[in-house]
């Protein structure tokens, strides 16, 4: 995303829905657009971002879902990590499972 | 309050509700409140074999803060309406 965001002064007395100065302003920048999420539970989700509140309870369209794993062998004792994934085209997710929100990562 | 809204414009319709400790039901959508409670009638279970058989119960309430997520079917939302409605409530958040 943008490197250097202009805040307003917090001085400034009306605000208005332009500009950019609390967390959850960062995310309406994000509207109808794909983003990724983690939750609780190694869960993360990419999908288009169509709704969302105070709360970060949200909608997301086209929405893959990534649930990761951990084993340990009990011989060996090395980890097996496992990563499932489903889609589902249209997820209501409740605010209090999210941990972050941010646009999806392009390279890993 | 936007998403209570947005729910009632699904009563009727059949969601998937996925609850926190995994258990995901199918249901018809037969009320909300602000909470996001919901009552769900003519309720089944997903992938039977493996959860609890809730087979001789037809409906239940569900407290909205065990909800992990609410499988919706895209052809009943509207998109554009839940992002105009999205700005006006994050414009009205911001005010107070």
């Amino acid at each position: 995303m943008a490197s250097q965001m202009e805040l307003s002064n917090p001085q400034a007395p009306e605000a208005g829905s332009g500009t950019v100065e609390e967390p959850l302003d960062l995310i309406r920048l994000s509207l109808n657009e794909v983003i990724y999420v983690k939750l609780r539970g190694d869960r993360e989700l990419k999908g288009k971002l169509h709704a969302y509140d105070q709360h970060l309870n949200m909608v997301l369209g086209n929405c893959e879902e990534t649930v990761t794993t951990r084993e340990i062998d009990e011989e060996t004792e090395e980890e097996i990590v496992k990563k499932s994934k489903r889609t589902l085209e249209m997820l209501f997710v409740r605010g209090d499972s999210v941990i972050l929100v941010s646009p999806p990562m392009l390279v890993r | 309050m936007l998403f209570f809204s947005f729910f009632k414009t699904l009563i009727g319709k059949e969601i998937i509700v996925e609850l926190k400790n995994d258990l995901c039901i199918r249901g018809v959508l037969d009320s909300v409140d602000q909470y996001l409670n919901i009552k769900l009638a003519k309720i089944s279970v997903v992938d039977e074999d493996k959860y609890p058989h809730l087979l001789s119960v037809k409906n239940c309430f569900i407290r909205g803060s065990v909800v992990r997520y609410v499988q919706l079917p895209a052809r009943d939302v509207n998109k554009e309406l839940l992002q105009d409605s999205t700005r006006v409530e994050a414009r009205e958040q911001k005010r107070k």
